[in-house]
C-alpha cells in the first residue's frame, strides 16, 4: 500500500522528468537544425568532422598517445618526491634549517608563478643549448623536467596544507608518548595528510595527462604533435579532434573517479 | 620521608595576557593519587599539562623525581617516558589500529618489539579481542581504555588523566573508572582532573579544589566533601553534589 506522501512524491518525481526530458529535447533539436544552417557549416564541417580521415588516423594517434602515457607515468613517481621534500622543507622549524624552509618557499613562488608552456619552453631549449652531450640534450628529459618542476610545487602546495589540517591534538599525543619530532612526523602526521589530499592530488594528476602535450613544442612526437603532422599532410583538422576524443576517454573517468574519492571524504568526516 | 614524586612550587602560566595558573605549590607522593576538582576554567587541565611539559611554565619549578623538568630549555624527550597523560578526547592516531597505537612508541622510543607486554596489557583491561580494531570501530570507552594502555606500554611512573570520561556517554563511564581503580591497586602514582565527585571520595588521597587558577583548598576526600572550609568550595559543591 501506497502512503499519501508516496504517492505525492511519485507524482512530483513523475512531473520533474517529464519537464527534464521536454526541455533536452527541444534544445538538442535547435542545435541539430540551427547548427547546419550556419553559412561556413559545410568546410567546418568537412576540416574538422571528416568521418574518413578520423577512422584513418585514429590508430597512429592511439600508438602516439603512448608516449604521452610514458612521459605521464615517470613524471608521476618524480613529482611526488619532489613535492614531499619541498612541503617538509617548508615546514622545517629547526633555525639551523631555516635555508631550507626560504628554498622551498622561492621554489614553490617561482614554479607556481610561471606558466608551464613557458617553462617547457625555457628549460626544453635553454638546457640542451648548454651543448650537453647525447642522451643529456633530449627534449623528453627536460621537458619532463620541467613538468616535474612545475608539477611539484603545486603538490607541496596541496601535502602542506595536507599536514596542517591535522589537529594539534595529533601531535601532542605523540609527543607525550616520547616520539621525537621526526617520528610524529612520518609515523603519525604525515599518513594521516597524505590520505586527505589524495582527492586533491587526483585533480592534479588529471591536469599533468593533460599538460604531458605541451612537450608537443620542444620536439617529442606525442598525440598533439602527430595530429599537427597529420594536419599539415591531409590539409585538414579532424586528427586534432580524434586526439580531443583519445584524452577525454582517459580524463572523464579519472576527473569522476576524483570527485567519487572527494564527495566520499566529505561525507566520511561530517 | 621519600622523595615527592612530583613538586610543583609556584607555578604561573599565561596564554597571551590572560595568567591561568597564578603560583601553584603541590607535592604528589609515590603511590599517591592526587584528584583535581573544580570548575571548568579554573586551570586544571594548565596545571596537569605543566606537570609533564606539554604546556611551557613561565614561571615556578615542576620537580619530576626531583628534577627540575620547568627549566627552560631542558630537554623532555627522556622525560615523557616517565610520565604518561591520557586525554580526554582520547586522541588514539586513526589510521592504525589498537595495537599499532600502543606497539608505535615503544618500537620507536625504546627500540622494544613489546608485543608479549601488549598483548598482556589489552588482556588485563579485557580488550584482547580488539586489538587489531581500527579506533573508528570502538565505542568511546573502548577507545579511552586504548588509550590508557597506549600510555602505560611506555611504563610510566606516573600517569595523569585529563578529565578521560568527560566526553563519553554516561553507561561507558564505568569501564574507564575501573581501569583507573586496577591502576590504583597496582600502586600507581595518578594525578586527575575529574568530574567524577563520587570516584574521586572513594579512591582519591587527596582532593585538590582549584578556583580561578589557585588551589583554594587542598585535603583528604572525606574532609573536602563532608567539611569543607572555604566558602568558595563549598559553593561548587553545592553546585555539583545536588
Amino acid at each position: 500500500m501506497t502512503t499519501r506522501r508516496a504517492a505525492y512524491e511519485a507524482r512530483q518525481r513523475r512531473r520533474a522528468n517529464l519537464l527534464a526530458g521536454g526541455s533536452t529535447a527541444v534544445v538538442l533539436v535547435l542545435l541539430i537544425v540551427l547548427v547546419p544552417l550556419a553559412p561556413g557549416w559545410e568546410g567546418v564541417q568537412a576540416s574538422f568532422f571528416n568521418a574518413e580521415i578520423f577512422a584513418r588516423t585514429f590508430p597512429d594517434l592511439l600508438s602516439a598517445f603512448l608516449i604521452n602515457i610514458a612521459i605521464f607515468a615517470w613524471s608521476v613517481p618524480l613529482i611526488a618526491a619532489l613535492g614531499l621534500a619541498i612541503a617538509l622543507a617548508r615546514g622545517a622549524r629547526a633555525p639551523v634549517l631555516f635555508p631550507l624552509r626560504i628554498f622551498g618557499a622561492i621554489y614553490v613562488d617561482l614554479f607556481r608563478g610561471i606558466p608551464v608552456v613557458l617553462l617547457v619552453y625555457l628549460v626544453g631549449f635553454g638546457i640542451p643549448g648548454l651543448g650537453l652531450p647525447r642522451p643529456w640534450n633530449s627534449p623528453y628529459i627536460w621537458g619532463t623536467v620541467a613538468l616535474v618542476l612545475t608539477y611539484s610545487a603545486y603538490v607541496a602546495e596541496v601535502l602542506r596544507s595536507g599536514i596542517e589540517s591535522i589537529h594539534e591534538s595529533q601531535r601532542n599525543a605523540a609527543v607525550c608518548l616520547g616520539l621525537s619530532e621526526r617520528d610524529t612526523m612520518r609515523y603519525v602526521v604525515l599518513p594521516q595528510a597524505i590520505r586527505r589530499v589524495v582527492p586533491a592530488n587526483m585533480n592534479m594528476l588529471v591536469a599533468l595527462q593533460k599538460d604531458v602535450a605541451l612537450l608537443s613544442f620542444i620536439g617529442p612526437v606525442e598525440i598533439l604533435r602527430q595530429a599537427g603532422i597529420f594536419k599539415s599532410l591531409l590539409a585538414n583538422f579532424t586528427p586534432y579532434v580524434a586526439a580531443a576524443v583519445i584524452f577525454l576517454c582517459v580524463t572523464v573517468p579519472a576527473t569522476r573517479y576524483a570527485d567519487y574519492l572527494m564527495n566520499r571524504d566529505r561525507n566520511a568526516r561530517t | 620521608m621519600p622523595e615527592p614524586r612530583l613538586a610543583l612550587s609556584g607555578v604561573k602560566k599565561s596564554f597571551g595576557d590572560v595568567e591561568v595558573l597564578h603560583g601553584i605549590d603541590l607535592v604528589v607522593n609515590p603511590g599517591e593519587m592526587v584528584c583535581l576538582i573544580g570548575a571548568s576554567g579554573s586551570g586544571k587541565s594548565t596545571l596537569l599539562r605543566c606537570m609533564n611539559g606539554l604546556e611551557p611554565v613561565d614561571d615556578g619549578e615542576v620537580r619530576l623525581d626531583g628534577v627540575d623538568i620547568a627549566e627552560p630549555g631542558f630537554d623532555l624527550a627522556p622525560i615523557r617516558q616517565k610520565i604518561g597523560i591520557v586525554f580526554q578526547s582520547f586522541n588514539l592516531f586513526p589510521h592504525m589500529t589498537a595495537y599499532d597505537n600502543v606497539a608505535l612508541a615503544p618500537r620507536r622510543v625504546l627500540a622494544e618489539d613489546a608485543r608479549t607486554r601488549i598483548e598482556a596489557l589489552f588482556e588485563h583491561f579485557g580488550l584482547s579481542a580488539h586489538m587489531t580494531k581500527y579506533p573508528d570501530q570502538l565505542s568511546g570507552g573502548q577507545q579511552q581504555r586504548v588509550a590508557v594502555i597506549r600510555a602505560l606500554a611506555m611504563r610510566p611512573q606516573t600517569m595523569l588523566f585529563d578529565e578521560i570520561t568527560s566526553a563519553l556517554d554516561p553507561e561507558l563511564v564505568g569501564e574507564v573508572l575501573d581501569v583507573l581503580r586496577s591502576l590504583r591497586d597496582d600502586g600507581m602514582t595518578m594525578v586527575l582532573a575529574t568530574h567524577e565527585m563520587g570516584f574521586a571520595r572513594e579512591l582519591a588521597d587527596r582532593i585538590c579544589f582549584m578556583d580561578k587558577g589557585v588551589i583554594a583548598e587542598e585535603g583528604p576526600p572525606d574532609v573536602i566533601f563532608s567539611n569543607p572550609q572555604k566558602e568558595r568550595t563549598k559553593q561548587f559543591l553545592a553546585s555539583v553534589l545536588r
